[in-house]
């Protein structure tokens, strides 16, 4: 008994020190997104390679964590899951490794090189997209009367649609569409929004509606609303109204139009150790291959990130229905949309929110 | 015998300690030992507290005033921008464009030039992305050879020959600066000195003065329920106090996100007491009270949240009031108004104060409550310190709005020691 014991503990000792390095941390958002990330890529990596994995849902503050870990000298995360915006800055900040897409992603089952699949969606150095995500509104389909939201300054439109709305509580976004319902062509917009004159414009169309506005700063928060019959209409992710939609079955209909397309990937921070940068390489190419990608479909309403997995997009893995038309990338879906502009919002994002801070406590 | 050794003692000069050295350095080495190892046995919790509590908290507020990297980015550049004078209004000569390719040649290898960018960027709309596109032209340049450099920098970006983008770098080039305390008090540096923001940019002393209204309406709210709350706990038989203080202090073991969510439940337009005004025909349907995302909704969940730091003190205090001095004063011929405000509350006076500080202290710096039930106009000043450390990475100004509110704070408390006296508190 007591050998047995013995080398139990000797065997454990052993094993250890390599069973540590079989580890990595992921940092992404939590909730339904980080559980369908867990069944297409962490379980089928796990299997595959017996590295464990460590879920960390710190992605909102993923930025400034990063800067945090990186003037401490101990960065311990290995991938992170960041919206564009926040890669864009990550690498700026020179926390975050390039990427050669051609050379470190997998090529599309074509052979179509990694760079060519993802297209215009690798808008930084640093960042790999995964999946592409809408904000848009959804309504309550039994407080909007006989006529349903088919636009989007239905949400100016206080007379046809009373009652509140919610918006999230920053510019982005909100001073597009408000804009646009003040009569600013779309091509157009972003011309308007970088003179103090259209940010006034937008801010007095949005002063037509503050008092039925509901501000929400969680992703969460529209759901609930909408549940609750809080609010008529309210803009939030694509992939939060579809589980109102079809998982908690609310009276809730989706109303696409000038929907905001946003990109969410990995990064690999900046001044890893040889052996973890491997480490998470082998998981990036792994994780983001076109069958992978097609894969978190089955799980979460939002597109995948390469062209070449459009078509293996299929029903959800639970509940049997057809992603597809869930999809925001859907044409049907996909009539009037925005591309979140990065650039521009790297240049105005802290004036522009200076003065919808003001606006807003006023 | 002792009688007749003590003159000797004195004659032969100071008093020795059993092993001849004289009593007073004796006695002074072993209270020195004494205090070693006092020492020694704090030692791991001041190191601690240094280590983990004032060395960081300390060079947070240092960032405050620290800009050291526009020096560090832009070394010669710096150099040649003291020499120009900005009030001409003529743009800088060749040297500087020179120095500034040969300064951003390598900051971009070291990819430091977009972190310049971004801090720029606080300053001046467009610097961000005017760092991060000229970045990628002039690491093609070699600043040995390719001079001059003035007109292809203004080729590259017409912005590097506007007057402002080099007026902007050279007012906030300086290693410590003033400009994230002036950004704090909605005010900005410029060329000819602090001036203020525009009016529709100006939000952070509107915030400071309503983080400051509001946690004082927050303590005062506070002292008026936790009084009869504490007086009750304090005057009922022993049995019957310690379940009402379970009842205390349930709340305050629960989870704060909970208690602030279940408050969302309870005030929202279709929450409960909207429904059960509704349903005694208190309000109409159409008309549902606003409880909630306004400073009501704050005021009201802060309130709950923080009552218990109110009462625990306050009961230590009442629970040591002699019930004899209220049956004197009464049979003195006082009122019972007479007896309570004469006699009781005078002497529950430290427990309120106790109170007091805690609440307010506590509310002034909340962060997650305001932010949940507060919308627009019941968020505090600590809202905005949250969105520029993990929104914005603006970390001066946050340090810079750090340290103003650790200031107030300190100030208040100096007032309340000058006009209460800080003896006068109790915890019990």
């Amino acid at each position: 008994m007591k050998t047995k014991l013995t080398a139990l503990v000797v065997t454990t000792a052993l094993v250890a020190p390599a069973a540590m390095a079989q580890e990595m941390t992921i940092v992404s958002w939590g909730g339904a997104y980080s559980k369908s990330q867990l069944r297409a890529y962490h379980e089928p990596y796990t299997a595959k390679t017996g590295v464990s994995i460590i879920n960390d849902d710190s992605s909102a503050e993923a930025v400034a964590k990063l800067r945090a870990m990186d003037e401490a000298g101990n960065v311990t995360w290995d991938v992170v899951d960041v919206v564009a915006a926040d890669a864009i800055r990550l690498c700026d900040e020179g926390l975050a490794m390039e990427i050669d897409a051609d050379t470190m992603l997998a090529a599309a089952p074509d052979g179509t090189p990694a760079s060519e699949d993802f297209g215009d969606l690798l808008v930084s150095d640093c960042f790999i997209p995964q999946i592409v995500y809408s904000t848009a509104f959804g309504y309550r389909t039994d407080l909007v009367g006989d006529t349903a939201p088919t636009e989007i300054c239905a949400v100016f439109d206080t007379d046809a649609y009373p009652g509140k709305r919610s918006l999230e509580k920053r510019p982005i976004n909100n001073m597009e569409w408000a804009l646009l319902c003040d009569g600013v062509a779309k091509s157009d917009v972003y011309d308007v929004l970088a003179t103090p004159e259209g940010q006034d414009k937008a801010l007095a169309k949005l002063d037509t509606i503050k008092d039925d506005v509901i501000w929400w700063s969680a992703g969460a928060d529209t759901p609930q609303l909408l549940a609750d019959g809080e609010v008529v209409m309210g803009s939030t992710y694509n992939g939060r109204l579809f589980s109102v939609i079809e998982e908690q079955k609310q009276p809730v209909a989706m109303l696409w139009d000038a929907q905001v397309f946003d990109l969410d990937g990995w990064i690999i921070p900046a001044g890893l150790s040889d052996e973890r940068k491997a480490q998470a390489l082998d998981y990036i190419m792994f994780a983001t291959d076109t069958q992978r990608l097609a894969d978190q479909a089955k799980y979460i309403s939002y597109g995948p990130a390469r062209k070449s997995s459009a078509p293996l997009v299929g029903k959800h893995a639970d509940m049997g229905i057809e992603m597809a038309p869930h999809m925001p990338t859907d044409p049907e879906n996909a009539k009037n949309t925005f591309l979140y502009n990065y650039e521009f919002w790297a240049d105005y994002r802290d004036d522009i929110d200076a003065k919808f801070q003001a606006w807003l406590a006023k | 015998m002792s009688d007749a050794t003590q003159p000797d003692t004195a004659k032969a000069g100071p008093v020795l300690a059993a092993d001849g050295t004289p009593l007073k350095r004796s006695l002074a080495r072993s209270l020195r030992v004494q205090k070693m190892r006092a020492m020694a046995l704090i030692a791991p919790l001041l190191i601690f507290v240094l280590v983990s509590f004032i060395i960081p908290i300390g060079s947070m507020l240092f960032r405050s005033v620290e800009n050291g990297m526009v020096e560090q980015t832009l070394p010669l550049t710096v150099v040649e921008l003291q020499a120009w004078d900005a009030s001409t209004g003529e743009l800088p000569d060749e040297p500087l464009y020179a120095a500034f390719v040969a300064d951003m040649v390598i900051a971009i290898d070291a990819k430091r030039h977009t972190r310049l960018g971004t801090r720029m960027n606080y300053e001046k709309t467009g610097m961000s992305s005017l760092f991060r596109k000229s970045g990628r032209q002039i690491k093609k340049l070699d600043p040995a050879t390719d001079g001059p450099f003035k007109d292809q920098l203004i080729e590259i970006d017409k912005k590097w020959g506007e007057h402002e983008t080099w007026s902007v770098i050279k007012t906030h080039s300086v290693a410590i600066t003033n400009g994230y305390f002036l950004n704090a008090i909605d005010m900005q540096r410029t060329p000819d000195g602090a001036q203020a923001q525009p009016e529709d940019k100006r939000i952070l002393i509107t915030l400071f003065k309503r983080t400051l209204i509001m946690s004082m309406i927050i303590t005062c709210s506070c002292i008026a329920l936790a009084y009869p709350a504490a007086w009750l706990l304090a005057n009922l038989p022993a049995r019957s106090a310690n379940m009402l203080m379970i009842l205390v202090l349930l709340p305050f073991w629960t989870s704060l996100l909970v208690r602030t969510s279940a408050w969302k439940v309870m005030l929202q337009q279709q929450g409960v007491i909207n429904d059960v005004l509704v349903w005694l025909g208190m309000v109409s349907d159409a008309s549902r009270l606003v409880l909630i995302n306004n400073q009501t909704g704050t005021i009201i969940a802060m309130t709950h949240i923080l009552l218990p730091f109110m009462i625990l003190p306050m009961y230590s205090v009442m629970r040591t009031i002699q019930p004899t001095y209220l049956r004197a004063a009464k049979s003195m011929g006082a009122t019972n108004w007479t007896a309570f405000w004469r006699v009781y509350f005078p002497l529950s006076v430290p427990g309120i104060g106790a109170g007091s500080i805690l609440v307010f202290i506590l509310s002034i710096g909340y962060y997650i409550t305001p932010e949940i039930v507060g919308g627009t106009k019941g968020v505090f000043i600590s809202n905005r310190i949250a969105y520029h450390i993990s929104s914005s990475l603006n970390w001066g100004l946050a340090a810079a709005l750090g340290t103003i509110l650790l200031a107030v704070v300190l100030i208040l408390y100096w007032a309340y020691d000058k006009i209460v006296g800080i003896d006068n508190v109790k915890l019990g």
